[in-house]
């Protein structure tokens, strides 16, 4: 979940970070408050979740407030990668000296979090690493052992930096390792982080999402920070369908069903399972289908839950037929899906024969489950056969269909 | 009316004992028994394809009172 830049600065101002002084606009006047308040020239953004503001014309400077209102007007309506301005950052311009970049994220094949520090920050940090990578560094670090500000220290001192700017740097960066830890992020990023010809050093930019699972745990930081439970902060507004399957999940306590993202293929997804979704969704593309939904089973719904999902994956305009699919079950129940698809199917008015492509869920009850599928003449297949041929087969039959 | 896949059979002389329809109905984990004001027993037809076959409802009533039908087998 992205938050806005004001949003992540509000954040980072939590922790002492250095910030330069601002204010959040939602008017010509207020910019020009705010302008008059800073007392110096400004910088007027726009706060929007997608990058290529500068781009798009929806960062300006102004050195009057007059002129602040006056830009407000003029870039408040510019649509920067699909989205209205939420509101205008307005904030002092600083003279910069030097440019840094900052980030900590995931390293999904470590499965650590790593730091990344560069002194070519203001660019993208991808584009330094590949045309000058003696400029970037990568720093994982352990989420059991202590964090220290040394890690930082060794991130920074490996581009080159030294003597006072490195000293200066450090706890920054190390706040920000903090932040990324304390609050679930999976991105928290400064970009740049600058030193002004003065010498200190500000956050001129910042970025940070925060892991969606993680929004209960921090309900009271979201709240501080005006960020209602409605805000899904996702690419797009759900769609009539993805609603209906949130409430279908809602709906009954037991398992996980109904968290579903349409698209607009043609074979329904029952896809779940320890990372099995991913996979399975990938699988079926990868064997020239066309998925209808994206979707997650697991924690051993309901019948009655899952039969809900199943109707609901078979009202799509255009699905003939689903393909019932994990990775091998342990919590989940073989036999209690098995009921629940057949069941939506019937309750749809259709032949769960037909109607299911393939069941391939091995695992827990697997027995009494092929027991199921086998008395309904559903074609079933247990762990012998590869998530990957699973899909291959449902595949097969969408297309001699 | 059996389930899709599940019936509950319960003997009478079971279904009139109110202590073995209170116990029934407090162990099913799914909610297939229900007990009525009167002490009756109740089958909830509509969970009865919850049933997770754990049997506690058979160890809970007198032996072969209660019987769970598989009805794909």
């Amino acid at each position: 979940m992205r938050f806005y830049e004001y949003e992540s600065k509000a954040l980072f101002a939590r922790h002492g970070l250095p910030l330069g002084q601002s204010g959040v606009a939602d008017s010509a006047v207020h910019a020009r408050e705010i302008a008059h308040r800073i007392g110096r020239p400004v910088v007027l953004k726009s706060q929007v979740l997608s990058g290529g503001r500068m781009k798009a014309g929806a960062v300006k400077f102004a050195d009057t407030p007059d002129e602040a209102a006056q830009i407000y007007d003029e870039i408040f309506p510019i649509i920067v990668g699909g989205q209205k301005a939420r509101s205008i950052l307005v904030e002092e311009k600083s003279p910069i000296a030097q440019e840094y970049y900052a980030g900590v994220t995931w390293d999904g094949r470590r499965k650590l979090p790593v730091l990344i520090f560069s002194d070519m920050g203001g660019i993208d940090i991808e584009e330094v690493a590949e045309q000058h990578p003696d400029h970037v560094s990568k720093t994982h670090f352990s989420t059991i052992l202590p964090v220290t500000p040394r890690i930082a220290k060794e991130a920074i001192a490996a581009t080159g930096v030294t003597g006072g700017a490195l000293n200066k740097l450090t706890p920054i960066v190390s706040k920000l390792i903090d932040i990324f830890l304390e609050y679930d992020l999976t991105l928290a990023e400064i970009n740049p982080l600058v030193r002004l010809e003065d010498g200190r050093f500000v956050v001129l930019d910042g970025h940070v999402d925060m892991e969606a699972e993680a929004r209960d745990q921090h309900a009271k930081l979201l709240k501080e920070l005006g960020i209602g439970p409605e805000e899904t902060r996702q690419a797009r507004p759900p769609t009539d369908f993805e609603i209906r399957g949130a409430e279908v999940d809602a709906s009954d306590h037991r398992g996980v069903a109904g968290n579903v993202v349409e698209f607009d293929g043609n074979l329904g997804l029952i896809i779940g399972a320890g990372g099995g979704s991913l996979t399975l969704f990938d699988a079926v593309r990868s064997q020239g289908g066309h998925p209808a939904n994206y979707c997650e089973i697991g924690g051993n719904p309901s019948v009655n839950k899952t039969c809900e999902l199943t109707k609901l994956v078979l009202s799509k305009p255009g699905v003939e037929k689903i393909a019932v699919m994990m990775n091998v079950v342990s919590n989940t129940r073989v036999d209690i899906v098995a009921r629940g698809v057949i069941k939506g199917c019937i309750e749809a008015g259709k032949d769960p024969s037909e109607t299911i492509a393939i069941f391939r869920i091995p695992g827990a009850w697997e027995e009494e489950g092929f027991k199921i599928l086998a008395k309904h003449k559903v074609d079933y297949c247990d762990r012998s056969v590869s998530m990957y041929d699973a899909a291959g087969r449902a595949v097969a039959k969408m297309k001699s269909a | 009316m059996p389930g899709l896949f599940i019936d509950v059979k319960v003997s009478d002389k079971a279904a009139k004992d109110t202590a073995v329809v209170a116990k029934l109905a407090e162990v099913c984990p799914v909610d297939i028994f229900a007990q009525d004001q009167g002490g009756a027993l109740r089958i909830v037809e509509e969970n009865l394809d919850e049933c997770v076959l754990c049997d506690l409802c058979m160890s809970a009533a007198p032996s072969n009172s209660v019987e769970v039908v598989k009805l794909y087998e």
